[in-house]
């Protein structure tokens, strides 16, 4: 069992974890992803590790509240226990820059959690990091001062305008390249709508463009195949090959049909839960 | 037993030219539910089928048997009622007989050389195998063993599958101190995640661990080793002085044909898993999705497919298509397997191999273009190669479409470890002890052989724990470490 030391409110449905892990903890690194399931009738779910404290044992897991599972998480308290935690799971990519020195990670929603980590590595590396971070709208933008504290500069993005930019994290990336292509990478991390923007948006500057997939995923070992994508010509699994990967070929049309898959059961095992629970 | 009345019995079974047949559920019925398919032999039905065996003196059925299990002495005890000898016989050689009973491919092996087949049909080894492990299970808790005194060293098994689980139980009996880790949060490899409840009921599985655990081994689950640990690590930081590796063949493989990344289409592991380790065939109790159209198609031909036929039959599927691309003669899948799945109404598309999926515009899939194939000449495995038919395409209508053609290695603790040498489909090289490139480290079943059989891999368990003995406790060192290019 794995128990949780702390929980916080980070937004409306947006919740942060720390959970003890020891042996997670101590090799897990930014990028990799742990599964969790809360009860014997559970589903796996996968959630990515946005801190950790290997000496006090312990992973951090910001999570939004979308479907039964999350839900049913964000009721437990400190205390509590998980049932199951398991992890490293996916490729550490140690995307160390190169002759510039500068990156660029943007985040969206929920993406912001994962982004975190990902910044904060480059900053401790010592390359110059522009951060652009969006949200839908002010209550919902997650981890601004932490994100702020890794970038030398931070663009904020809301889409209604109530905080920052009106308007979304593609039209400021887009500025910053149309200034300057010295950058050796961006990384995007967002819905997948999102990441396809700006993707779509990086490739005419020529500069690498990294993503991270968050596809339906079962086991997280590559023994399924559920979360596969094509990339070019070749399918990958994206919780062995990724969940981070260069996104210049990488079909997310499909890889968005493909998330859709459970929709009418997802809703299901929600309205069974929440009557369980008389919601 | 009168003398008499075994010379009776004798004779009786003696005319018995067929195998007392296993009373199981109406095709019918079980099509659409997910107990256990057979019910078993009674007591008079396994004391009058091992009345068909001669007692051969020089046993030829042995020799088709992987772990050389004592064919005739157990049936003997089964004979003579003594049902717990005839378990005690076959616990001699072989941990885990109720599963055997119910998986091995007896027909290619202890059965296929049993003298009765010659005419009419070998004795049912495999029926009997399977009594007498459940008889002990009705007894209750199953006799622990006494184990030697600890001797002080530890070894870490590596995948919880038939393979690993024997290995440390013969492990734990010569006194060392033993540890599985498993990637899942479960135990039994293939026998939890892809053999349906219907042919292995999940009790079993919990059983014999049960009975590990008894023996000492300690099981630590969600422990995908490469990742949370190193082999090295362990060594230096837990103290393990040897390994069994027996991470199985868990790498799908799929047709490389158009439209397979289309909603709808999956890999018999992703299928199998959500429907057997993740119970989604219980919506109503457990959280894990699945989904099966009303005509779902199989592409292959062994007990993966017909597992995945059956379980989609069972999730509610009208029409469950097995494309295969030879006959049904060359089917790899235990006869048996092949049988209950056509007396349940899969429909056998023979002769047919897929050539694309086809998708609607949202992204599902919504039918499958084959052609048809005729048997050319034999190839390297002597099976006469099926060749394409010009102009035979055609289109079968299907909403789900499940990918069952073999599974390959995982490469994940391989590529964790780097002195591992690995052949070029991945399958890690050890010499007929088990022995890897790795000094101290043993490995075997599906992840050294590909896929191949439960009975195998425990094979391969047995030999390994006795190499590891060797290794840690005898004679073995480690300049007799043999040396791999
Ligand atoms: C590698 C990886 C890392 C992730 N990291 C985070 C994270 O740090 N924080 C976070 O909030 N979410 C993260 N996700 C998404 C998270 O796993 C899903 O939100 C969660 O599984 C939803 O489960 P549910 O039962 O609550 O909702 P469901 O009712 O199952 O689904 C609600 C919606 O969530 C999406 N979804 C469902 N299952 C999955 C799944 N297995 N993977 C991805 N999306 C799914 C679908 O679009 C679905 O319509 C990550 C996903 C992946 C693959
Ligand atoms: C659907 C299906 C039906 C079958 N039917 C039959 C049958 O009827 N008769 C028969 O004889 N054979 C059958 N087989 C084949 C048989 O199940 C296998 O040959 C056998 O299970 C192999 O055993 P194993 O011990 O090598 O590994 P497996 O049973 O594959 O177990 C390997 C275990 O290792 C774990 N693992 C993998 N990587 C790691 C890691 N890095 N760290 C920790 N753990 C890890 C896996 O999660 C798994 O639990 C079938 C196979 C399938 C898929
Ligand atoms: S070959 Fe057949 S008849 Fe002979 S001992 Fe074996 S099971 Fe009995
Ligand atoms: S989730 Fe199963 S292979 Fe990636």
């Amino acid at each position: 069992m794995f128990e949780i030391v702390s929980t916080e409110e980070l937004g409306p449905r947006i919740k942060r974890f720390e959970i003890k892990a020891p042996l997670v903890a101590r090799k897990i690194k930014p990028g990799q992803f742990i599964m969790l399931r809360i009860d014997d009738n559970g589903e796996r779910i996968p959630l990515t590790m946005v801190d950790h404290d290997a000496e006090a044992g312990t992973v951090t897991i910001i999570f939004e509240e979308v479907g039964k599972t999350t839900i049913q998480l964000g009721k437990l308290k400190t205390g509590d226990e998980l049932l199951d935690f398991i992890g490293p799971l996916g490729a550490y990519h140690d995307m160390t820059g190169g002759e510039h020195g500068r990156v660029i990670g943007v985040g969206g929603g929920i993406g912001n959690a994962p982004l975190l980590p990902k910044v904060s590595e480059f900053h401790e590396q010592g390359l110059e990091v522009t951060g652009i971070i969006g949200a839908r709208s002010k209550e919902i933008l997650i981890l601004e001062d932490e994100i702020k504290a890794a970038c030398d500069t931070l663009h904020i993005c809301t889409d209604d305008g109530s905080h920052g930019h009106h308007g979304f994290v593609s039209d400021v990336l887009k500025q910053l390249l149309d200034e300057s292509t010295d950058y050796d990478f961006v990384l995007a991390i967002g819905p997948p709508i999102m990441m396809k923007v700006c993707r779509d948006l990086v490739k005419p500057y020529g500069v690498p463009c990294y993503v991270s997939l968050n596809t339906i995923m079962v086991d997280g070992t590559g023994m399924c195949g559920s979360c596969r994508v094509s990339v070019g010509d070749e399918v990958k699994f994206a919780c062995v090959d990724g969940p981070e990967m260069r996104g210049e070929e990488i079909d997310f049309e499909e890889m968005m049909a493909r998330q859709r898959r459970y929709v009418d059961e997802e809703q299901c095992a929600l309205e069974r839960y929440l009557k369980e629970v008389g919601e | 037993m009168t003398e008499e009345e075994r010379k009776r019995r004798k004779r009786e079974g003696l005319q018995l030219l067929e195998k007392i047949s296993m009373p199981e559920q109406e095709p019918e019925v079980r099509a659409r539910n997910f107990k256990e398919v057979p019910h078993g032999y009674t007591a008079e039905m396994a004391v009058e089928e091992a009345w068909r065996c001669i007692q051969c003196k020089n046993s030829p059925c042995v020799q088709g048997c992987p772990v050389e299990i004592d064919i005739p002495a157990f049936i003997r005890a089964i004979q003579e009622e003594n049902f717990q000898e005839s378990v005690d016989v076959i616990k001699r050689t072989n941990a885990l007989p109720a599963v055997c009973g119910r998986v091995c491919p007896q027909e290619e092996q202890c059965e296929k050389l049993c003298v009765r087949g010659k005419k009419g049909m070998p004795v049912a080894i495999g029926r009997l195998e399977r009594f007498a492990a459940d008889w002990e299970a009705e007894q209750g808790e199953a006799k622990v063993p006494e184990t030697a005194p600890p001797n002080g060293h530890k070894v870490a098994v590596i995948g919880c599958g038939p393979g690993g689980m024997t290995c440390a139980g013969d492990l734990a009996l010569l006194g060392y101190e033993v540890h599985v880790y498993e990637a899942f949060h479960a135990s039994g490899g293939v026998l939890r995640y892809g053999i349906p409840e219907f042919r292995l009921p999940k009790d079993i599985v919990d059983r014999e661990t049960h009975y590990l655990e008894q023996l000492g081994v300690h099981f630590h689950y969600n422990m995908v080793i490469g990742n949370v640990w190193t082999l090295e690590e362990m060594r230096e930081e837990e103290g393990f002085e040897a390994f069994y590796i027996g991470t199985g063949a868990g790498l799908p493989w799929f047709m490389k044909i158009e439209g397979e990344n289309l909603n709808g289409v999956y890999s018999a592991n992703e299928f199998l898993t959500r429907a057997n380790l993740m119970r989604a065939y219980d919506p109503d109790n457990y959280d894990t999705p699945t989904w099966v159209g009303e005509n779902t198609a199989v592409v292959g031909g062994g007990n993966v497919a017909m597992d995945s036929a059956r379980t989609a039959l069972r999730l509610g599927a009208e029409n469950v298509y097995i494309v295969y691309r030879r006959s049904w003669e060359q089917m790899p899948a235990r006869d048996e397997e092949m049988e209950h799945a056509r007396e349940e109404g899969v429909d056998f598309r023979l002769l047919q191999n897929p050539i694309a999926i086809l998708g609607d515009e949202k992204g599902w899939v919504k039918g499958v273009k084959c052609i048809k194939m005729e048997l050319g000449e034999p190839d390297a495995s002597g099976r006469r190669r099926p060749v394409p038919i010009e102009g035979s395409e055609f289109v079968l209508d299907i909403d789900c479409f499940i990918v069952a053609i073999g599974n390959g290695p995982n490469p994940l603790l391989p590529d964790a470890t780097p002195e591992l040498k690995v052949n070029k489909w991945g399958n890690i090289t050890a010499d007929e002890i088990g022995r890897t490139s790795i000094p101290g480290v043993f490995a075997g079943g599906d992840i050294v052989t590909g896929a191949a059989t439960v009975i195998e891999a425990m094979g391969a368990g047995k030999i390994a724990a006795r190499g590891i003995h060797d290794y840690l406790d005898g004679d073995m060192s480690e300049t007799d470490w043999p040396a791999f290019e």
